[in-house]
């Protein structure tokens, strides 16, 4: 058995264990509402982007979503920028979530890639969010991340969120993706 | 029947006693009659010149509930038609936007050309025997009007043309169809529209976009995170010259029209206020831009535009050159719209930070109007219940303190202008809303038959 362990193949599968937990952790930060801690796992350079999604005609799909650095997206920033977000929250007058969100955010289809940039990770996510008494929002999309590796685990360099929806059902996003 | 016995101006709209029924937000007759009565009367803003730059391009709109295409046509013309079939009903296009000579109805296969005419149907010799007139059933064509590239249309003939029924607003629409220099530059829209949808009556969003200076309470969040790209204090851009400058933050309405606006008018000249001081080529553009401003407008240019509403749907907001449209989607719901734009010819370092500002300002993602939705919900929230429906709300603040004419004659002789916070222009709004609403539909206005392909 042990002459297995340092095939390439048992590297993927640690690999890909390795984010499934740190994705899980990070989840349980969101969803436990330690923002603070969840802005420690973004690299200082980090890219977080989720464009805007058009209905286009067959032949014409490049156009579908909106570029980052050109057009309008739902999110085009940096950590500077998730910062002030997170600030916001903390200042318990942020009325779209005062109270608080609850939030789950369930992640699958986990895709792990090596390469010489680094850790390529795609997954779907399902982000279930109700809020006050009666409202809820159902996000779901992919995600794709660049993750570098660093002490105790990994840290986000690009985190890239398509939503599947062309008209935001939500009032909001006022939620971490 | 629409119209039922309900009377507006005087009934459920009586601004001259400060109230307004909780019913004109939230019951369905009332919106129903809004529907026949207002949005297919006036002009409704579709979208912006530079969405569709190319003959053949075109995009998506909305009036009222309903889907428009707007085009631009081999010729260069702006056409909005309403995006349905005129067999069965069909939308003919269904693509947010796109580059086509033809609108082909995936039904049953009429074909459009861009300029709307009806220039193809299956079987016209066998099914129809030669007998239907193409010429008759081409694609339903709204009157189109472009000013400075902003691009409205409308359903009804007896309307005045759009620069008539502007009126003596049009001072403040220029000023937000001005370029930072002051001149009528090139303004062109960024890719993409935000679309999304908000659990109120569509007139929260107007009215606060038309003069509710009394909320900035509700943005101490934002504030606190300082959202202004100078970094200094506050969450807009020009929150760095206003706090240094004297000056009278106003409230302009004028009688009779239901535009609203808000802006400062500043008691003296003054010298450009370094704002984005980390960004030398982004500061070196907007100063240059003040000083053409300046010296283009004179005087004129100690005025500078916040926002306002175009009566009735659409909110702009100067600088960060937006446009909000809030169609409605049943008197409890709102699909927003909105588009930014920025100066054609500006440096790309500009155009990146104002895009990069807007859609943090903005929209759902937005720092600020996340506040806003948030409280236009649940104020909706409170014009539903049987008991508070007996209960209006109250429109009665600065009622009989506003000034005419002033601060500055050419602001508008005959505009009302209130300092600080005043509800005059959420009274001037409801005013005009109520008497649209009190007119009953003529036969002769709304528009019935296609006349585009003459
Ligand atoms: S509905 Fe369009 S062709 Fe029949
Ligand atoms: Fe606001």
């Amino acid at each position: 058995m042990d002459s297995h362990r340092d095939t390439p193949e048992l590297e993927r599968l640690l690999l890909r264990h390795a984010v499934e937990q740190f994705y899980a952790m990070e989840a349980e930060l969101l969803d436990t509402r330690q923002f603070e801690a969840w802005l420690d796992l973004l690299d200082d350079d980090i890219h977080y982007w989720m464009p805007l999604t058009r209905n286009m005609a067959f032949g014409e799909w490049e156009g579908e979503l909106t570029e980052a650095g050109r057009d309008l997206n739902w999110f085009d920033e940096g950590k500077f920028e998730l910062e002030q977000r997170v600030k916001q929250i903390m200042t318990g007058l942020h009325w779209a979530e005062e109270p608080v969100s609850r939030t789950s955010h369930l992640i699958s289809n986990l895709q792990v890639e090596e390469d010489g940039e680094g850790i390529a990770a795609g997954c779907r996510f399902l982000l279930y969010r109700s809020r006050n008494e009666t409202e809820t929002d159902t996000f779901v999309g992919k995600r794709r991340d660049r993750l570098r590796r660093a002490p105790g685990g990994f840290r986000i360099a690009e985190r890239r969120i398509f939503l599947d929806q062309n008209v935001l059902l939500a009032k909001n996003l006022t939620v971490f993706f | 029947m629409a119209g039922g016995d309900r009377k507006y101006l005087g009934g459920l709209v009586r601004t001259s006693e400060g109230r307004i029924s909780r019913d004109v937000f939230a019951s369905q007759p009332v919106y129903e009659d809004e529907l026949e009565r207002l949005f297919a009367r006036c002009w409704l803003f579709v979208g912006h010149a530079s969405q569709v730059p190319e003959p053949g391009d075109f995009v998506l709109g909305r009036m009222g509930e309903e889907s428009v295409i707007f085009n631009r046509d081999r010729n260069g013309r702006l056409h909005v038609f309403l995006n349905t079939c005129r067999h069965r009903g069909m939308r003919v296009c269904r693509y947010d936007q796109g580059n086509s000579r033809k609108f082909q109805c995936p039904y049953h296969a009429w074909v459009y050309s861009d300029e709307g005419g009806l220039i193809a149907v299956p079987k016209l010799e066998s099914g129809y025997h030669n007998e239907l007139d193409t010429a008759e059933w081409g694609l339903i064509e709204a009157r189109v009007a472009e000013y400075h590239g902003y691009v409205f249309a409308c359903w009804d003939e007896e309307t005045p043309g759009f620069e008539d029924y502007l009126g003596d607003f049009r001072f403040y629409f220029d000023d937000y169809c001005r370029t930072f220099d002051g001149g009528f530059g090139e303004w062109e829209a960024f890719g993409g529209t935000l679309k999304w949808r908000m659990p109120c009556n569509w007139k929260f969003a107007a009215e606060n976009f038309g003069g509710d200076y009394y909320h900035n309470p509700s943005h101490a969040s934002v504030d606190a995170v300082i959202l202004s790209p100078a970094g200094v204090e506050g969450r807009h851009t020009y929150d760095a010259v206003t706090r240094a400058r004297e000056h009278h933050k106003l409230n302009v309405c004028f009688p009779g029209i239901g535009h609203t606006a808000r802006g400062e008018y500043f008691k003296e000249d003054y010298e450009y206020m370094p704002t984005y001081q980390e960004m030398p080529v982004v500061e070196d553009y907007f100063r240059e831009c003040y000083a053409k401003r300046r010296e283009r407008l004179g005087e004129k240019a100690r005025f500078f535009g916040h926002g306002g509403t175009v009566f009735p749907n659409v909110s702009y907001s100067n600088g960060v050159q937006s446009m909000g449209t809030w169609n409605p989607v049943g008197p409890h719901e709102t699909e927003a719209w909105r588009i930014f734009l920025a100066p054609k010819d500006a440096p790309d370092e500009v155009k990146n930070v104002l895009r990069h500002y807007v859609i943090r300002y903005q929209g759902p993602s937005g720092l600020t109007e996340q506040d806003d939705m948030e409280n236009w919900g649940y104020a909706h929230e409170g014009a539903r219940g049987t008991i508070a429906r007996r209960f209006d709300y109250h429109y009665g603040m600065g009622q009989g303190h506003e000034k005419r004419g002033w601060p500055a004659e050419w602001l508008g002789g005959d505009i009302y202008a209130t300092e600080d916070v005043s509800e005059q222009n959420q009274r001037a709004f409801f005013d005009c809303w109520a008497r649209y609403l009190d007119t009953p539909p003529s036969a002769q206005g709304a528009r019935k038959n296609f006349e585009a392909a003459e």
